[in-house]
């Protein structure tokens, strides 16, 4: 992991109040190591002055192309990620980067795969997806929404493979929760890989039990690099807590109790 | 170049800079970004008897110039610690101060006593002021007669001097840190946390799961100011300072106040390099201050002694 200034290169509102956003490395060095950068690792942002606001903010990888550039998309949902969208094309961002352990493309050889997302759970998916199409996995998406003008990646998404989206009131695609439309696919699918609000992941891992699957989870962040102890989720296997920031984000669907 | 070098009771300390226990797990993270042998010390995150789980989350939370945590002490327990993460700092060239929490002054004695003969650490913390668990260690930091016991029981155990860690949640701190060195006391560390509490509007409850957590950040950096000085004036014990710092002018403000050397809490959290950024800062702000080495910046501490009792 290293600390480095990230450059903007696009700023774009894809949905109401989300962010995309297109960050470049600052060396071929580091472009060089951003080829290792897994899906599900994420970004540690550092915004405004020295002490406001004060903590940094965990956001996942989004994407990344060939010349190492990294795209992440946040919700505007306080100061720090407000503060985030509002810096311009060719400002610098102060990033630990990749944090955390992500999924584990490499070791994973799949027919098909099941993602399901919700709401900006659905970011670090696309980048998965995305890596697990191009080793040759059939990718199924199953994306929850809260209503249309929320909805983003739909068209991304579709380039991967059959995509559902779902939205609570039903403005655009079908009507409900990401696991009323799950059912369609329950034979088809090796593993499944699930990201968004705990409630949905609890829903998903309560239905899917038994079946192989890896989800993301996500807590109030303090360090980011495992040292402080604060973003903890309660073990299955063993008592105790693992890290969320060391040990995950990313667990296999049975290691944690959500 | 500036001397950075400092001496406390069992501590030979290349700089005055060490990270704030709690905020530095036991070094193997940090150590992974930066060679650990630049620090003045490393003081680890507290042992208790038992492993400890910690506390339901959320654990932190957000605060204008600072944060709130309520973490819960939770670490292996001190055999592991012993056996653990002891060996793997004894590779750095620092000496290493381990915290050390309890329940009850048995505890206390039994933990300080399984570190002290490990002969891996040159000084013990012990820390009678963490604010986030139920039974542990907070009236030990409250009452002064608590306190100067559980001093005296681990310093008649073990032979490393011992520095107790006073909270800033007491009536009177003066009273506490007399207490303390009476009892037999090789040094203090001061400020801990203050107790705050934040509520979650969507909710309409406090937002930590403990429901309240150790405020710390530059926030509470004028409170430890004002502790240290007025401690200074009625102790003659070295403090390490901390509450807040952030950059190496804060480092000489708490000189100045009366520390003698200081530890890096917060700033680690969002920032993992914040120490070797202040220790490669702090020559030139001595010198920019008029300070040839750190002698004269700890002798300016102690200078303006009883100012405030003509006050």
């Amino acid at each position: 992991m290293i600390q480095t200034e990230l450059t903007v290169l696009a700023n774009n509102k894809i949905a109401e109040q989300t962010i995309e956003m297109q960050l470049g490395l600052a060396s071929d060095k580091l472009v060089t190591e951003a080829e290792k950068f897994m899906p599900g690792q994420f970004l540690h942002v550092k915004v405004g002055e020295a002490d406001t606001p004060m903590l940094r903010r965990p956001i996942s990888i989004a994407d990344m192309d060939s010349d190492g550039n990294i795209t992440i998309i946040f919700k505007i949902s306080g100061r720090g990620t407000d503060m985030l969208g509002k810096q311009s094309v060719g400002s610098q961002i102060d990033a630990l980067l990749p944090c955390g352990t992500g999924y584990p493309v490499e070791e994973l050889n799949l027919d098909t795969a099941l993602l399901i997302g919700g709401g900006i759970g659905v970011p670090p998916l696309y980048y998965l997806g995305k890596t697990l199409a191009s080793r040759g996995t059939r990718v199924i998406s199953i994306l929850g929404f809260q209503k249309e003008d929320q909805v983003f990646y739909k068209e991304k998404f579709m380039n991967l493979g059959e995509t559902i989206i779902v939205t609570d009131d039903g403005s655009l695609g079908e009507k409900g929760f990401v696991t009323d439309y799950m059912s369609k696919h329950i034979a088809e699918f090796d593993c499944f890989f699930s990201c968004g609000p705990t409630p949905m992941l609890r829903a998903v891992t309560e239905k899917l039990s038994g079946r192989r699957g890896y989800i993301s989870v996500e807590q109030r962040m303090g360090c980011g690099i495992g040292a402080c102890y604060a973003c903890v989720v309660p073990s299955k296997s063993e008592t105790g807590f693992k890290k969320i920031c060391k040990d995950g984000p990313v667990f296999a669907a049975n290691e944690v109790n959500l | 170049m500036i001397s950075l070098e400092t001496k406390l009771p069992g501590l030979h300390l290349k700089n005055p800079v060490m990270p704030a226990s709690g905020c530095f797990g036991f070094g193997r993270e940090f150590s992974e970004l930066f060679d650990l042998n630049q620090l003045g010390a490393v003081v680890i995150k507290a042992a208790t008897y038992e492993s400890r789980y910690g506390n339901q989350t959320p654990r932190v939370a957000e605060t204008a110039a600072g944060m709130l945590n309520a973490i819960g002490l939770q670490n292996p327990g001190v055999e592991a610690i012993c056996k653990e993460e002891l060996p793997y700092l004894s590779r750095f060239d620092i000496p290493v101060i381990a915290n050390v929490a309890g329940s009850t002054i048995e505890e206390y004695v039994a933990v300080a006593k399984m570190l002290d003969e490990t002969g891996l650490i040159q000084a013990l913390e012990l820390n009678i002021s963490c604010p986030n668990v139920k039974e542990g260690g907070i009236q030990f930091g409250m009452d002064p007669g608590l306190a100067a016991e559980v001093t005296a029981q681990v310093k008649k155990t073990v032979d490393t001097p011992v520095y107790v860690k006073l909270s800033p949640n007491t009536a009177d701190i003066v009273q506490m840190a007399k207490a303390v060195e009476t009892a037999g006391a090789d040094g203090l560390s001061m400020i801990n946390t203050l107790t705050g509490m934040q509520i979650d509007l969507p909710s309409r409850k406090p937002l930590l799961a403990n429901q309240t957590g150790g405020l710390s950040g530059p926030a509470i950096k004028p409170i430890a100011i004002r502790m240290v000085y007025e401690v200074r004036q009625h102790s003659g014990l070295p403090i390490i300072g901390m509450g807040g710092i952030s950059t190496a002018e804060d480092v000489l403000e708490f000189l100045l106040a009366g520390a003698s050397a200081v530890a890096v809490g917060t700033a680690n959290i969002h920032d993992p390099f914040a120490c070797m950024k202040i220790i490669e800062r702090l020559p030139q702000v001595l010198q920019k201050y008029g300070f040839q080495n750190m002698e004269e910046a700890i002798e300016g501490g102690n200078r303006h002694e009883a100012d405030l009792s003509r006050s």
